[in-house]
């Protein structure tokens, strides 16, 4: 190890003036951790804008009783599509942006590991979303079966059919390559006295996410797959008429689905477990064993998929088990809210964006928590399941859950990439706009499930109005919150806000404040010597 | 802007004629497994609120007594072993007296033993068929006429003149009052879901599957859902209708049945 320290030092001078490469070759050639930091968190950004659209379109069909704009059919892959690129497109690659950003930044290292292939899995996204998008100009259509893709509904798409499977097995290739660079950079890069309890919990949060990925990706492409041979290869892996099972696919998508919905969540728990402290003036509270709830969480993810299948007919044992188990996630699941809450008491707080952003998240998705208790209890859930109910649960634990904490990572660490800060009143009146408009958007939908409104329906029966008609006025006042995001960054980007200090925030914790705002194109070339423990807690 | 805005949205609401009709909470419904699913619900329910006031309740006070425009000072602990193991045992303690009696109920709702009545009902895009076994009575249920015709778009129907607007079929399942009914599932095509809140039923219609559930209705009527599991373009339109006669009715309708009385009688409304 001293000895890989001393050559770092040796190279040290030569490489001081290397900058980027000028024009787009620095982008599409791009092996630098922040460029392509940069690069994903526009991406996901541009499919956070896509996928919004097509939420638009939905609401607003929903907005009234009778069809409107769109016909059954088209509203189906509105659904479909929404979710694919909400899921894939928009939480995920942001989520990997930050992580590229920020790991190596939080390490003390000067890049993500495997350089080359962070390019590569980045450049595979546009791709992969260029090939779904254009699904939607193929005879039949774009996939209109959910984004769950249960056969034999999803046997029955159009051209689009092939189209949807690669797509997904390059989305898939691209968070796997993703995954193996965040596990390596952080299993081998660490700054030398960094060990493994003193990492920050973005960096905790992100292993445990690469390893959930590397688990479950490949299970999500064989299933695919096999959709892909039954359609066009004669196998009848889910076709009854052929001895074939179609709720194996269920249970094979949920193997996955399940610990993809902590994929999406366990980063956004390591942001905020940064912030939090931050701006409450003290060390986060109980660092272990938020590392070890994280870590039960990751597990229980693998033991609970079929807690979304409760009505297909699984044995009563079978029910029993899963719902014992699920239930138990709310046990380490708690612990991370207590232990914010534990954070911020008797702290000295002020609320600048990112704070509020943060405090919104530990309300908001704690509300989203209490709905997914409700959901585990198995005989309430036959009611619940496939009900609004169920999309008001996971749109509070995805929008103002992981949203929210996209959206406070990057006022929090937008100073430390630009140099600058961000409008601080605009940060706010985003907040209060967001916060506002997707409770409205989605509070109402409990209702209407727990009525009896079934999901992905274009069309109710008249009781329903009322709630849809404000979800759908909330969904439209949301979308446009966030055009006022867009202005603020690129305001920030445009160097138009105050110069931010290298420690940006009131003495905050973590390497990434020691290097200068803006963190230059290189850093850390030189390993950081680690002084104290309290760098990291 | 923001406050006007949702005093607006408020107001024209209050002021809606269908006020009356919202519906905020699930069905009791009309079996005692559905009041006992309500039951349960409610009481997962509580909890939650009750979780939520304790820790809501700290963190607002902790949020307005904790800043540091206040002139806090911060503390500088950061661990806690005492409240960390509160912290968790609580929570499954709370768990462990959920657990039981949702236990409880999943065993009732899944004992379909000695039914009275076995209805096989069969999901198609986009309606469900019936089969009363052992009895010669078999129909298929679609979407009413009037709702078909004000679904289309730009139909110049307004769906609120349409009486149980996509919730109305041309021929209901029609089950005597009291009686244990088990409802045989499976499907020709795709999955289908068969969902009426007030049974309290979900379950899945399958192809090449046969999934049961039971109900014992206790009280005549109408009840009405929908498939509620993905089926293609006109999943939004399969509802289902049941309705719950006296058992000397149903006996009469189901002899009138036999010998394909339902098919007439479609016939005949589709005249009118």
């Amino acid at each position: 190890m001293s000895g890989a320290v001393a050559d770092i030092h040796a190279d040290h001078s030569e490489h001081d003036d290397h900058g980027p490469a000028k024009g787009w070759r620095r982008w599409l050639y791009a092996t630098n951790h922040k460029d392509i930091g940069t690069m994903y968190l526009l991406f996901s950004l541009t499919m956070f804008f896509a996928g919004g659209s097509m939420a638009l379109i939905i609401r607003s069909e929903l907005f009234s009783p009778g069809l409107q704009f769109v016909d059954p059919a088209f509203f189906n892959q509105m659904t479909t599509m929404h979710a694919l690129i909400m899921v894939f497109g928009a939480v995920m690659p942001a989520f990997v942006g930050l992580a590229n950003w920020m790991i190596p930044l939080m390490i003390g290292a000067p890049d993500m590991a495997l350089p080359r292939m962070n390019n590569w899995s980045f450049w595979i996204l546009p791709v992969a979303f260029s090939i779904l998008g254009s699904t939607l100009f193929m005879a039949g259509g774009a996939p209109a079966s959910g984004w769950t893709m249960y056969p034999p509904l999803v046997l029955q798409t159009g051209d689009a059919f092939p189209f949807l499977i690669f797509s997904v097995h390059l989305m898939g290739l691209s968070s796997i390559m993703g995954a193996i660079n965040v596990i390596v950079t952080i299993i081998n890069m660490r700054a030398p006295d960094m060990s493994l309890l003193k990492m920050p919990m973005f960096v905790w949060t992100w292993l445990i996410t690469a390893y959930l990925l590397i688990a479950v990706m490949p299970v999500l492409a064989g299933a695919v797959t096999m959709l892909l041979t039954d359609q066009f290869f004669g196998t009848s892996f889910f076709l009854a008429a052929g001895g074939g099972d179609p709720v194996m696919f269920q249970h094979i998508f949920w193997f996955f689905g399940h610990p993809e919905v902590y994929i999406m969540i366990l980063p956004a728990f390591g942001v905020v477990s940064e912030i939090i402290p931050t701006f409450s003036r003290k060390p986060l509270f109980g660092h272990d064993s938020m590392v070890y709830a994280a870590s039960s969480i990751a597990f229980l993810s693998f033991i609970v998929w079929a807690h979304h299948m409760f009505t297909v007919g699984m044995p009563l044992t079978g029910q029993m088990f899963f719902m014992f188990a699920t239930m138990l996630i709310a046990v380490p699941t708690g612990v991370k809210i207590f232990n914010w809450l534990a954070t911020m008491w008797r702290g000295a707080m002020t609320f600048e964006t990112p704070m509020l952003f943060s405090l919104g998240f530990v309300f908001l998705f704690t509300i989203g928590g209490f709905s997914g208790l409700m959901l585990a209890i198995a005989p309430a859930d036959i009611q619940y399941h496939d009900s609004y109910f169920v999309v008001a649960h996971f749109h509070y634990v995805l929008v103002p859950g992981s949203i929210f904490a996209l959206m406070a990572a990057v006022y929090y660490w937008m100073p430390k990439w630009t140099g600058h800060f961000y409008n601080e009143s605009l940060g706010k009146l985003h907040f209060w706009l967001s916060t506002i408009f997707v409770n409205l958007t989605f509070f109402p939908m409990h209702f209407v499930g727990l009525a009896g409104m079934p999901r992905r329906i274009p069309d109710y029966s008249t009781q329903f109005t009322d709630f849809n008609a404000i979800a759908s006025i909330g969904a439209f006042g949301f979308g446009l919150s966030q055009l006022l995001f867009v202005f603020i960054v690129f305001q920030c980007v445009r160097n138009k806000g105050e110069i931010a200090t290298q420690e940006v925030w009131d003495n905050p914790n973590g390497l990434e404040w020691t290097v200068p705002s803006p963190a230059p194109y290189h850093t850390f070339e030189t390993p950081p010597r680690v002084t104290s423990d309290a760098a990291f807690s | 802007m923001i406050r006007k805005l949702c005093s607006g949205v408020l107001l024209l609401a209050i002021t809606s004629n269908a006020f009356a009709d919202w519906a905020l909470n699930m069905p009791k419904g009309i079996t005692e497994l559905s009041a006992e699913t309500h039951q349960i619900h409610m009481v997962i329910f509580w909890w939650c609120v009750a979780i939520a006031v304790v820790v809501f309740g700290a963190m607002i006070y902790s949020l307005v007594k904790h800043r540091k425009s206040r002139g806090a000072v911060p503390a500088t602990f950061s661990h806690s072993m005492t409240a960390e193991v509160i912290w968790t045992v609580i929570p499954v303690v709370i768990l462990l007296i959920m657990a039981v009696p949702s236990a409880e109920l999943m065993i009732k709702l899944e004992d379909t033993r000695d039914p009275d009545l076995t209805i096989v009902a069969t999901g198609y895009q986009w309606k469900w068929h019936y089969t009363y076994q052992g009895e010669d009575v078999s129909f298929y249920s679609t979407l009413a006429r009037s709702s078909q015709a004000a679904r289309r778009r730009g139909s110049g129907i307004d769906p609120n003149t349409v009486e149980n607007y996509l919730l109305d079929v041309d021929n209901p399942l029609v089950v005597p009052m009291g009686a244990k009914v088990r409802l045989l599932l499976t499907s020709n095509d795709v999955v289908h879901a068969w969902w009426v809140p007030d049974l309290a039923i979900k379950k899945d219609a399958i192809p090449g599957f046969m999934n049961e559930t039971w109900f014992k209705a206790e009280q005549t009527g109408t009840f009405r859902g929908q498939c509620a599991e993905l089926c293609g373009m006109d999943h939004g339109y399969m509802p289902i209708v049941v309705e719950v006669l006296d058992p000397a009715d149903f006996e009469a309708w189901l002899e009138n049945e036999k010998g394909g009385a339902t098919a007439v009688a479609a016939a005949g409304g589709e005249l009118q």
